[in-house]
């Protein structure tokens, strides 16, 4: 009950694209489209699920405050290397990227296809690496942060493709020209992202 | 002297990083609740995009073309490790209102665009003035936005009051909706001025 009422929080109470402006530089240049929208937003969920997990037991186990107890050895014990979690956590992302490009490509090509050249974008995605660092901010136990990621990813993915179904409406519209393209979708954001203000307050 | 004065002049009006380019906007939204955390989150990026360019543009003969990727990243990851602990050390508070978004500099596609763009293909002096144009350029933006919010928002600059005590702040201008919606304004008197036009 607690993990559904963190995902539902996560997906539209804190939506990590309209709430803590994560993402953004994809969500704008890459929300043109329906179909490349969708293609982005399941390679986040995809991303994010599995990178959350794996870097809650990189912080738990390497780098906090004597993390390496389990070790054994004293002096590895009274270690702190949670500085070094910026630099960890961007080269485990990356990684992980190149990894699922990899198996995708071997063992699932229909899906691969499907993800194509999004894979490899999403290593510079703010909304990945953010995730990671709020799960650690936030102190979140191993099932929370693996539901957290999860439903970060369902909440980007519904943002994007929300947005891209708009500007598809939109588009023969009469936009005054200096508004015409990034202005009028910061502005379409602005709305949606009152609208997602609505959910606040909700609790399971 | 013309060309260096260029470089740093360009990013600020025709060229601007977050209006023109369109990058860097999360952190340019997310930290400009007030004017406090976002001049320290400008002085965070241009130097973090200083520093950066400037080792990047040393690099540029040495490195292989196949990794530069990671090296860029590395060398990005550790200014910005060193940006984070100067902050934590000296100005405590301020680096706890901007919670994960110092971190996120690794990722500001700033840092990383002029990297790729600029500082591979130019000679280091050159280099490090356009990290201080694109820095002054986000830091331009960021403030002003950060102005409106805390004015409209908390009816004071900078934690000084400026506006009568009487005034009831206006909560929607503090939320996110309110920074998308400042951002777009903000855009679209730029681009008139300097006439740029999107073709959708």
């Amino acid at each position: 009950m607690e993990l559904l009422n963190l995902a539902v929080k996560t997906i539209f109470i804190e939506n990590i694209v309209l709430a803590y402006f994560l993402g953004m530089c994809s969500f704008l240049a890459l929300s043109k489209k329906v179909e490349t929208a969708t293609g982005l937003g399941m390679a986040v969920i995809f991303v994010l699920g599995i990178t959350c997990p794996l870097n809650w037991g990189i912080n738990e186990y390497l780098l906090n405050d004597g993390a390496l107890a389990w070790t054994g050895n004293e002096q590895l014990a009274s270690l702190d290397l949670s500085f070094l979690n910026l630099i960890l956590f961007i080269a485990i992302i990356a990684s992980i990227v190149q990894f699922v490009e990899l198996v995708l490509d071997k063992y699932f090509p229909p899906l691969y296809q499907a993800l194509g050249i999004f894979l490899p974008l999403i290593t510079v995605n703010c909304a990945i690496l953010g995730g990671s660092l709020f799960m650690v901010e936030r102190d979140y136990t191993l099932p929370q942060a693996t539901v957290f990621g999860i439903s970060a990813g369902m909440g980007f993915f519904l943002a994007i493709v929300g947005m891209a179904a708009i500007r598809k409406k939109i588009r023969y519209s009469n936009i005054p020209p200096g508004l015409k393209g990034l202005g009028m979708t910061f502005i379409i954001t602005g709305l949606m992202s009152i609208g997602f203000l609505c959910f606040s307050g909700i609790k399971l | 002297m013309a060309k260096l004065k260029e470089t740093v002049l360009d990013p600020l009006s025709d060229n601007n990083p977050i209006t023109v380019q369109v990058l860097g906007i999360c952190s340019a939204l997310a930290v400009t609740i007030k004017v406090e955390t976002s001049f320290v989150m400008s002085l965070a990026l241009t130097s973090v995009l200083i520093c950066s360019n400037l080792i990047i543009s040393l690099l540029r003969n040495v490195m292989p073309s196949k990794i530069r990727m990671i090296v860029e990243m590395t060398v990005i990851a550790s200014l910005v490790i060193l940006a984070d602990n100067i902050l934590k050390a000296y100005m405590y508070d301020v680096s706890r209102q901007l919670s994960v978004f110092v971190g996120l500099i690794i990722t500001n596609c700033i840092v990383m665009g002029r990297a790729e763009a600029f500082a591979l293909q130019n000679p280091p002096r050159l280099s490090l003035v356009d990290g201080f144009g694109n820095g002054l350029g986000y830091s331009a933006i960021l403030i002003v936005v950060a102005s409106l919010r805390e004015v409209i928002g908390f009816g004071t600059w900078y934690n000084y009051q400026v506006l009568p005590l009487a005034y009831e702040g206006n909560g929607l201008v503090i939320l996110a909706p309110g920074a998308f919606i400042i951002i777009g304004l903000i855009i679209w008197i730029q681009r008139s001025v300097i006439h740029k036009v999107e073709e959708d």
